[in-house]
């Protein structure tokens, strides 16, 4: 009696792909393609807001200027002079940084990944926010950590759980956290809570990973200070150019010590030897012109608070009041929170029939907690279209409560 | 011969039915064939196949249009040939309510079962008889959409409380929901082909988490198949259908639980399994059911 085996491979695989399997979500997302499907899922930022000529211009003299070097090779560490843009961009936060210390990664997604290869080993605790960056969590579950959930508000990370469990005996690797404007949640950790988070890791010798992918879409308010600007010394800084020009260009970066640093250039060389001398020299001219990357950013700032404006106000007029959603004042998320019997995995299908789409809940907890939440993205549809998918969401979320009424009366 | 591989289109089956068409155009190729994939999610069915002509379609889509007689009418219309069931059988065994009447009606043994419509529920106060649903097929049950495959929405129900939520899941996929006994035993997959309905050996199923969902079915290596089946003896009574799912029980009896018309075809699919374990390679698999479609006109 033969087995058949689909995969001959299937006892060589690594224990570590245990937790990558096919899904259901991903499988209504192709639907969720449809052009009549109001996507309210993906964190697609709104590229088409920059300015075609100018866009033209860079390319032209990248190759014009540095052709032979745009081809070639390069160090892992990544080119020098965007190194120095990039510390011109985080002082706009007060960030102060040596360019030295910096290594440009293919986006900060490749970062979060070389932060996991380097000091994650198995059975390692990781504490992350509940919820979290779905894709922080699959570049760290490669690795194998147990992750401790740490609950969030609309302040964000409430550091007290961090503290009770450093009271508990827990000593997590590290602690990873957006602390503006999150994904999913949208919140931003208050001050007096980032004060708290940094004196409490500094003591207990827990480095901070803070990454900062949205600090500069910023609507209102005054900015809060980086983690990093509180305590250089013992918080790791990520930051991407995804958000304030171009997701294409894959041009990310990590700030830290230079012990750290070494070893993350080493990491990235044993990945993929070098970033794309290409696309950092583009970026490097992007932002070597002041007026045009101000305005360019101005200008999407503009657009995802006035979509931003829209959801919340559609969302106010059509969502049953069992609902609550956060606020966010910057970013590109709003997250939802239903009563506790909703299944948003489940209702996605029901979703896409009446053309619209969100992320569910439970892909930002990895602890299978999050079936009552979603995530809804302001930042890729025109205001026409939020307006539209949110009110489609509302009626559907009306007629799940009905149904749940009619099911709970036997 | 001229082929188009309908694959695609827009239902969540999208990129299995891909790569099931992928596949089956690289074994017509093969067999010397022109081939290529036309995705109705794309591109306007009817346009495409205006355009190029083909002398027959092979149906490689999956889930609400492609299996449940929608694409076959159309290309009747069209008086274009199409691998597979003719629309009428693919509307009464896509919709799980039907496909469970007609079962039962032929005296081919299927678990109790109930349906549940969701207007039902809103309009005429159903919710009140739940306590009937599962007095009736008793528990464990399974909780299904009619209309849906690949085990999406697909609940399973130890507990009468955890019913609610079960149909509200079947629910999200479908109008309608049909809760079945649960039987304990092997689970088994038959697949029928050509012209005579030939049965190729059983492939019995046996997930690792215990539970044959979406998951379990395209991540490979979540399921481990026999091929054929561990069974003493095969059983006797077999329905002459493409590709039966059965539960083979603790005394031997089998349980049909559904017919698909339109069987995955890509590299953890099971009819290609079966086809193996005859000792048919893909072509040859492809070549037999073209060879049916051919002879049906």
């Amino acid at each position: 009696m033969a087995e058949f085996s689909i995969d001959r491979f299937v006892d060589r695989y690594a224990e570590r792909t245990a937790g990558m399997s096919a899904s259901e979500v991903r499988a209504l997302f192709a639907v969720a393609s449809r052009p009549d499907v109001v996507s309210l899922a993906g964190g697609m930022p709104f590229v088409d807001a920059l300015p075609a000529q100018a866009l033209l211009d860079v390319s032209t003299e990248v190759i014009a200027d540095a052709r032979s070097q745009a081809l070639q090779y390069g160090g892992g560490q990544g080119q020098l002079a965007l190194r120095e843009r990039l510390a011109m961009l985080m002082a706009e936060e007060d960030v102060a940084a040596d360019p030295g210390d910096v290594v440009i990664t293919t986006g900060a997604q490749q970062a979060l990944d070389l932060l996991g290869k380097i000091f994650i080993d198995p059975g390692d605790t990781i504490a992350v926010e509940a919820p979290s960056y779905v894709g922080a969590l699959t570049a760290f579950a490669a690795y194998q950590p147990r992750f401790l959930t740490l609950e969030t508000d609309d302040d964000g990370m409430i550091v007290e759980d961090l503290e009770r469990a450093i009271v508990r005996g827990e000593r997590p690797t590290f602690v990873y956290t957006v602390p503006n404007f999150g994904n999913p949640a949208g919140v931003t950790m208050s001050r007096a809570r980032r004060e708290h988070l940094v004196s409490l890791c500094r003591e207990a010798g827990i480095p901070i990973v803070e990454d900062n992918p949205y600090g500069l879409l910023r609507f209102e308010g005054e900015p809060l200070p980086c983690l990093r600007s509180l305590d250089p010394h013992n918080v790791i800084y990520l930051g991407t150019v995804s958000k304030t020009f171009s997701p294409g260009v894959r041009v990310g970066w990590v700030l830290a010590d230079p012990s750290v640093i070494q070893r993350v250039v080493l990491a990235k060389e044993a990945a993929d030897l070098c970033g794309s001398n290409f696309t950092m020299l583009l970026t490097e001219r992007w932002f070597s012109d002041e007026a045009r990357w101000r305005g360019a950013l101005e200008r999407l700032v503009a657009a995802y608070r006035s979509r931003r404006d829209a959801m919340l106000r559609a969302i106010e007029k059509h969502f049953p009041p069992t609902a609550a959603w956060t606020r966010p004042a910057g970013g590109f998320y709003v997250w939802v929170s239903l009563p506790e019997w909703f299944d948003t995995t489940a209702m996605l299908a029901a979703a896409v029939e009446r053309r619209v789409a969100y992320v569910p809940g439970s892909a930002f907890y990895p602890d299978g907690r999050g079936r009552d939440r979603m995530r809804l993205a302001f930042c890729y549809p025109t205001e026409e279209r939020i307006l539209e998918g949110v009110a489609r969401l509302g009626s559907l979320l009306e007629d799940e409560e009905e149904l749940f009424r009619s099911l709970r009366g036997s | 011969m001229k082929i188009a591989v309908l694959a695609g289109g827009r239902t969540p089956e999208r990129d299995v039915s891909l790569r099931s068409g992928q596949r089956m155009t690289t074994s017509l190729v093969e067999l010397g064939h022109e081939a290529w994939i036309v995705d109705p999610g794309e591109t306007s069915l009817v346009e495409s196949l205006g355009e190029r002509g083909p002398d027959l379609c092979w149906l490689a889509l999956h889930g609400k249009e492609g299996e449940d007689g929608t694409v076959q009418r159309l290309l009747d219309l069209l008086d274009l040939r199409y691998t597979g069931t003719a629309p009428f059988g693919c509307e009464i065994a896509f919709d799980k309510v039907l496909a469970k009447d007609a079962m039962a009606h032929e005296g081919i043994p299927t678990p109790p079962w109930v349906v549940v419509e969701g207007w039902a529920l809103r309009d005429l106060g159903a919710g009140a008889a739940l306590g009937d649903v599962v007095a009736r097929v008793g528990l464990p049950c399974v909780v299904k959409p009619s209309r849906s495959g690949s085990a999406l929405g697909v609940g399973f129900v130890d507990r009468a409380t955890d019913l609610p939520q079960a149909l509200m899941a079947a629910l999200s996929y479908s109008g309608a929901a049909v809760i079945e006994a649960k039987i304990e035993g092997r689970e088994v997959a038959a697949a029928l082909v050509g012209e005579t309905l030939e049965p190729l050996p059983l492939v019995e199923i046996v997930p690792k988490s215990g539970v044959y969902d979406y998951a379990a079915r395209y991540t490979a290596g979540a399921t481990e198949y026999f091929c054929p089946a561990r069974l003493e003896d095969e059983p006797a009574v077999l329905p002459t259908l493409p590709r039966v799912d059965l539960i083979i029980d603790d005394h031997d009896r089998p349980w049909v639980l559904e017919v698909n018309v339109s069987p995955g075809m890509t590299e953890t699919s099971l009819v290609p399994m079966a086809a193996h374990a005859r000792g048919m390679a893909l072509k040859d698999l492809c070549d037999v059911i073209l060879r049916s479609a051919a002879a049906r006109l």
